[in-house]
C-alpha cells in the first residue's frame, strides 16, 4: 500500500513526467516495465503494453490518446515519490495534443532508439518540451540490439539538448535493463510540482476520452488549489457547469478517491457524453468562487485534411452516420457532413488533423461499426479571392469555381527532415518536385542530417511519407507544422467517363503538375474498368479543355461458346451472381464501373505517376 | 412435348489439354467399373429411368462423352435397343454420336448406323497440325472430312463437324483451310466454338505459365465473323450462336435444351431436365455406379426451379437461338432495355415489333451482355 494518498500528497514527492519517443523505440515498452517495476502491476496480470488500451493502437503499435498513470516509487534515499507519467501521442497530426501533455509535466524523458537515433517527430517534440522548459532525460532504448550504436547516438543526443553523453542512459527495456536508474533521475532532475493549495482551483485538461459506461472521462493536472467530488466545476472556455460525479487516479487501473491536490494528476467524471463538452487545453475551475484567469494555451482543434467517406454498400449510409455521431463523442477533431457524390453515393465530408489522424478514423469506423468504406483523395483547404475582392473557402474540388478567380491561396507548412546523407540528393529531388523551398540544413552527426523546407500542404497530404519513406528505404523521418499559406498557380483538373465528369476523381493541383495527374488518372483508370459494348473516352479536362485522353475499345465479344444441357444451371448460377455483382457497380452515365474500380484508382499507394 | 434422352459415356483414349468434360482414359475405374462392361450400367439407368418417367416415347437420343465411340458398336447398339425396349422410339427420332475420327471407321459406322442411329458429329477441331497440336488432338488433318464422307457413304444422311477457332497460334487462313475442308465434306451441320480456358485443365495451367498465349477475345470475334461469313456463304444458316446447320439439318437434340424441354440425362455427371425440375448424376463413373447397384437414382443432387429461375433461364438459353423467344419470356420491366437493345443494334427491331426478341449479326457476339440486360 503507498505511503502517499491521492488528494494528501506533498507537491515535493510528485514529479510529473512524459515520454518523447517516436513510434517503435520502445516508449510503450518502457512504460510497461515502470509499471512492474513500481509493482503496481502484478507481472502475471501484466499484458503487453499495458497502456495501449485501443486494438488498434496495440495493432499499429502506436499511442492515440495519452494516460496517465500514478507510480509510488521508493527513490535511494528511501522517500516515497509520486510519479506520475503522462503518456503522449507520438505523431504529427496530434502536435497540440502533445503540446497539453508537455504542459502537464515538469520532465520529459527522451527515448531513443539505441540503433536508429533520433527521428524528426522526436525532435519537434523534444523542441516543444525544451520551449515549455520541461528537464529532459536522456535515455537510449535497445541497446541489446546487435545493431545499436550507444555511443554515437548518445553523442548525437548530447549535442542536442547541450548535455554531457556520460549524461545519457542506457537502457533495454525488454529486459528491464536500466529501467530502475531511469526512475531515480527522473526524482533526481525532474523538479516538484509548484502551485498555490490556498488560491482557486485550476486544472488543465490534457486529454478527453468517451467511454461508453461512464461517459466522458476527462484527465486534468492540478496546477492550484484542490478539486473534489460532489463540486461543480466551470470549464472557462465555454463557461459550462457540470457536477463532478467522481475523482480519481490511475495507477494503473482507476482508483475513486476524495479530490487531488496541487501538483497531482488524475481523471474527473461529469457525465457528459461528448468530449467536446471537456476539450483538451481547457482550464476546469470550481464553479464558485472560481479562479478568473485561464492556464492559457487553449486553442480549438483545426482540421487541416479533407476527404470524402463512402460505404462501399450505399444500404449502409445510415450506420455510417451512426458510426460517426459515436466516434466523434471520443474525437474533439473530427468534424462532417453529409456529401453526395456522382459516383460513390451518399457519404460524408470529413474533416481531419492530419493523414494518421484519417487513417485512423476511417479504421476505426471500418472496424467498430464493420464497415466498408471509400475514401476521396484528401484535399487541404485553399481560399480563394475573386476580382471582387470575395473571399472562399474550398475544402472540396467540387466546391473549385469555374470562373476565373484572382487569387488562390493554398496552406505550407515547414517540413523537418531527418535522413542519413547518402540519401540527402534524393530527398531534396523529392522536396523539389513537391515544390519546396530550402530553408537549411544541419548535421545531427558525421552521418545524419536535418533537412528543413517549406512545402505546400497539399503536396504532404497525397503520399508524399510514403515517397520519402520508399526513397529513403525507411531511414528518413518526417516532421511538418503549418506556417502559412502562399499564393499559388493552382487549377482543378476533372476526369471524365464518356464525357461524365467523375467527381470523385477531381483534384485541385498545381498548373504545372494537371497534365501529369490527368495521365496518371487516365491510364489508371483505363486499366481498371472493364471494356464496355460502345468505346469509352476517358479524358482529363481543366474546364472545358481537354488535356489527355485515354479510350477503353469497344468489347468484341461477350458470349459463351457452348451452353448445352450440363452447363446450363451452372451458367444460371453465374447470371445470379453477376446481378447480385452489379448491385457493386455504379453507373456514371451509360458507363458501368466496378466499386473495386473506384477504390483502387482512389488508392495512391501504386500511383504510376509517382514511380518516377 | 419432345422428350430426349443424354447418354454419357464417359471414357477417352487420351486427354485432350483444353477439356473440362467428365471423361477419364483408364479402362477400369475401382472394381465395379470396366470400360467394356459399363454399357450395361448405363442400360441399367434406363431400365431406372423408364420406372420413373413413366411411359414417354422418346423423339431424341445424343450420345456425348467421353468419346461414345471407344465403346463397341454392338455396345452402343445395346444401349440403344435398351432406350427402344423401355421407352420406344418415334418413328422420325434422331440418334446422334460423337465420335474420333480415329476412333471410327466405315465398318463401325455402317454397324451404327444399322443399330439406328440417324447421325453422326465428330470433333474435327481444324486441319492445322499446328492447332491440332497445341489442342492435344490424337487425330491427323483430313481424317475427320474422310469419316464424314464415309458416313454419308453407309446412309448417315446428317453429319456435323465440330471446330474450334481462336487458338493460340491459328491464323485466319488456318481456319480458312479448316472450313474448306468442312465444305468439302459434305455435311449438313457446323458447330464452331471459341477455344475457352477452362480452369484446371492442362492448356490452363500452360497459359498461366507463359507456355502458350492465352485465345485474345478480339480475334475471336474476327474469327467467328469469318465462320459465319463461310458457311453462310455455302448455303448454312445460323440457328444457335455456335451452330449453323442446312436446311433441316439442324439437331433437334440439342434444340430441346435451348427450347426448354424435357430430356432424362443418362450416366455419370449427366444432367436431366423434367417440367423445371433440373437433376445431376454422381460424377464418378464408380460413385454413380454404386448408387445403380443399390437400385437408387444415381443423381447427385437436384433442384426444383423457381419462376424467377426459370424465366432467367428461358432468357438465358433463348436468346441464343435464331429463332429467339417471344416477348413474354422477358420480364415486364426489361421491355424498355431490349428496345434500348435495338437501338444499339443488338436486337432486331422488326421482330421486336411482331413480337419476337432475337438478336442481329452483331448482337450475337454480344449475347450474354444482352441477356444481363434483359434480365435487369
Amino acid at each position: 500500500m503507498p505511503v502517499q494518498q491521492p488528494g494528501a500528497t506533498d507537491p515535493s514527492v510528485i514529479r510529473n513526467f512524459c515520454i518523447i519517443a517516436h513510434i517503435d523505440h520502445g516508449k510503450s515498452t518502457l512504460a510497461d516495465r515502470m509499471l512492474q517495476e513500481t509493482g503496481v502491476v502484478d507481472p502475471r496480470q501484466m499484458r503487453a503494453q499495458y497502456l495501449d488500451r485501443m486494438d488498434i493502437e496495440r495493432e499499429r503499435g502506436i499511442t492515440i490518446k495519452s494516460q496517465a498513470v500514478r507510480l509510488p516509487f521508493v527513490a535511494a534515499d528511501g522517500v516515497e515519490y509520486v510519479l506520475n507519467m503522462i503518456d503522449t501521442p507520438g505523431h504529427v497530426d496530434f502536435t497540440y495534443e502533445v503540446s497539453r501533455s508537455l504542459a502537464a509535466c515538469e520532465g520529459a524523458i527522451l527515448l531513443v532508439d539505441a540503433a536508429q537515433g533520433i527521428e524528426a517527430q522526436t525532435l519537434a517534440n523534444l523542441y516543444l518540451a525544451l520551449e515549455n522548459d520541461l528537464m529532459i532525460v536522456p535515455v537510449l532504448n535497445k541497446i541489446d540490439l546487435p545493431a545499436a550504436q550507444p555511443e554515437k547516438y548518445a553523442a548525437e543526443l548530447a549535442r542536442i539538448i547541450g548535455c554531457d553523453p556520460s549524461d545519457v542512459l542506457l537502457t533495454s527495456a525488454k529486459t528491464g535493463l536500466g529501467v530502475k536508474e531511469v526512475l531515480q533521475r527522473v526524482v533526481e532532475t525532474v523538479p516538484a510540482p509548484i502551485g498555490n493549495a490556498d488560491a482557486p482551483p485550476r486544472a488543465m485538461i490534457f486529454d478527453s476520452v468517451y467511454d461508453t459506461y461512464r461517459g466522458v472521462v476527462t484527465y486534468v493536472r492540478v496546477v492550484d488549489g484542490r478539486i473534489g467530488t460532489r463540486e461543480k466545476v466551470e470549464m472557462m472556455s465555454t463557461g459550462a457547469i457540470h457536477e463532478l460525479l467522481e475523482v480519481g487516479i490511475i495507477s494503473p487501473e482507476p482508483i475513486v478517491c476524495k479530490g487531488l491536490g496541487v501538483g497531482e494528476v488524475g481523471y474527473l467524471i461529469t457525465g457528459v457524453k461528448d468530449v467536446r463538452q471537456s476539450r483538451v487545453g481547457d482550464t476546469i475551475t470550481s464553479a464558485q468562487k472560481g479562479a478568473t484567469e485561464s492556464l492559457g494555451g487553449y486553442r480549438d482543434p483545426k482540421p487541416m485534411v479533407y476527404s470524402g467517406l463512402y460505404p462501399i454498400d450505399g444500404s449502409d449510409y445510415p450506420e455510417l452516420r451512426d458510426a460517426l455521431d459515436k466516434l466523434k463523442l471520443n474525437d474533439a477533431a473530427l468534424v462532417y457532413e453529409p456529401e453526395t457524390s456522382l459516383a460513390l453515393g451518399f457519404g460524408f465530408r470529413c474533416g481531419f488533423l492530419g493523414l494518421l489522424h484519417m487513417e485512423i478514423v476511417r479504421e476505426r469506423l471500418e472496424r467498430e461499426a464493420n464497415l466498408d468504406l471509400i475514401s476521396t483523395a484528401p484535399n487541404v483547404i485553399y481560399r480563394l479571392v475573386d476580382e471582387t475582392g470575395n473571399e472562399m473557402i474550398v475544402t472540396n474540388p467540387s466546391e473549385f469555381p469555374n470562373q476565373k478567380i484572382a487569387h488562390i491561396f493554398e496552406p505550407v507548412v515547414k517540413a523537418t527532415i531527418i535522413l542519413p546523407t547518402e540519401f540527402v540528393g534524393t530527398v531534396m529531388e523529392l522536396c523539389q518536385q513537391r515544390r519546396g523551398t530550402m530553408l537549411g540544413m544541419d548535421y545531427l552527426s558525421e552521418d545524419r542530417v536535418e533537412l528543413r523546407y517549406t512545402v505546400p500542404m497539399a503536396e504532404i497530404v497525397f503520399d508524399f511519407f510514403d515517397q520519402l519513406k520508399s526513397k529513403t528505404r525507411g531511414y528518413a523521418s518526417l516532421d511538418y507544422e503549418l506556417t502559412g499559406e502562399e499564393e499559388s498557380d493552382l487549377v482543378k483538373v476533372d476526369i471524365l467517363l464518356h464525357g461524365d465528369a467523375v467527381d470523385a476523381f477531381s483534384a485541385i493541383v498545381h498548373r504545372d503538375k494537371a497534365m501529369a495527374y490527368g495521365t496518371m488518372m487516365t491510364a489508371k483508370l483505363k486499366e481498371l474498368i472493364p471494356r464496355q459494348q460502345f468505346e469509352v473516352p476517358i479524358q482529363a479536362a481543366i474546364g472545358s479543355r481537354v488535356i489527355t485522353r485515354e479510350t477503353i475499345r469497344a468489347i468484341r465479344k461477350d458470349v459463351l461458346a457452348k451452353c448445352y444441357g450440363g452447363d446450363i444451371s451452372r451458367k444460371r448460377k453465374l447470371l445470379e451472381k453477376q446481378k447480385e455483382g452489379k448491385k457493386r457497380m455504379k453507373m456514371v452515365g451509360r458507363v458501368e464501373v466496378p466499386q473495386e474500380a473506384f477504390i483502387a484508382a482512389l488508392s495512391t499507394s501504386d500511383a504510376p505517376a509517382a514511380k518516377k | 412435348m419432345p422428350f430426349g434422352i443424354y447418354v454419357h459415356v464417359p471414357f477417352c483414349a487420351s486427354r485432350c489439354g483444353y477439356c473440362d468434360f467428365n471423361t477419364y482414359t483408364a479402362t477400369e475405374l475401382g472394381s465395379a467399373v470396366t470400360r467394356d462392361t459399363f454399357h450395361r450400367t448405363l442400360i441399367d439407368e434406363i431400365r431406372y429411368a423408364r420406372s420413373v418417367a413413366g411411359d414417354r416415347e422418346v423423339d431424341t437420343v445424343f450420345f456425348c462423352g467421353g468419346t461414345p465411340t471407344l465403346l463397341e458398336a454392338d455396345a452402343l447398339n445395346e444401349i440403344l435397343a435398351s432406350i427402344r425396349e423401355e421407352f420406344g422410339l418415334a418413328d422420325d427420332a434422331e440418334v446422334t454420336t460423337e465420335a474420333n475420327p480415329d476412333s471410327v471407321d466405315a465398318a463401325k459406322l455402317a454397324a451404327l448406323r444399322e443399330g439406328g442411329f440417324t447421325r453422326i458429329s465428330l470433333g474435327m477441331q481444324s486441319s492445322s497440325s499446328n492447332v491440332l497440336k497445341v489442342l492435344e488432338r490424337t487425330h491427323t488433318p483430313g481424317s475427320s472430312s474422310a469419316m464424314a464422307k464415309a458416313a454419308r457413304a453407309v446412309g448417315f444422311e446428317h453429319v456435323n463437324l465440330d471446330l474450334i477457332y481462336g487458338t493460340p497460334g491459328e491464323s485466319d487462313d488456318d481456319l480458312r483451310r479448316s472450313l474448306d475442308e468442312v465444305l468439302d465434306a459434305g455435311v449438313d451441320h457446323v458447330s464452331a466454338y471459341s477455344l475457352i480456358v477452362e480452369q484446371g485443365t492442362p492448356l490452363a495451367r500452360k497459359v498461366a505459365r507463359g507456355e502458350i498465349a492465352e485465345p485474345d477475345d478480339d480475334i475471336a470475334a474476327g474469327r467467328y465473323e469469318l465462320v459465319d461469313s463461310v458457311l453462310r456463304d455455302a448455303g448454312f444458316d445460323w440457328y444457335e450462336v455456335s451452330n449453323w446447320a442446312k436446311a433441316g439439318g439442324e439437331c433437334r437434340h440439342n434444340l430441346a435444351y435451348w427450347r426448354g424441354t424435357d430430356w432424362w440425362g443418362i450416366g455419370p455427371g449427366a444432367h436431366g431436365h423434367i417440367a423445371g425440375e433440373r437433376w445431376w448424376n454422381h460424377k464418378h463413373p464408380a460413385t454413380y455406379a454404386e448408387a445403380l447397384g443399390q437400385g437408387g437414382s444415381p443423381a447427385a443432387d437436384r433442384e426444383v426451379l423457381t419462376s424467377e429461375q426459370v424465366q432467367t433461364e428461358a432468357v438465358m438459353l433463348g436468346v441464343r437461338l435464331a429463332e429467339g423467344m417471344p416477348v413474354s419470356a422477358i420480364p415486364l420491366e426489361s421491355r424498355t432495355a431490349a428496345a434500348a437493345l435495338v437501338g444499339r443494334g443488338l436486337l432486331d427491331g422488326e421482330a421486336l415489333l411482331g413480337g419476337r426478341v432475337q438478336l442481329t449479326d452483331a448482337g450475337r457476339l454480344l449475347a450474354d451482355g444482352v441477356v444481363r440486360e434483359l434480365l435487369g
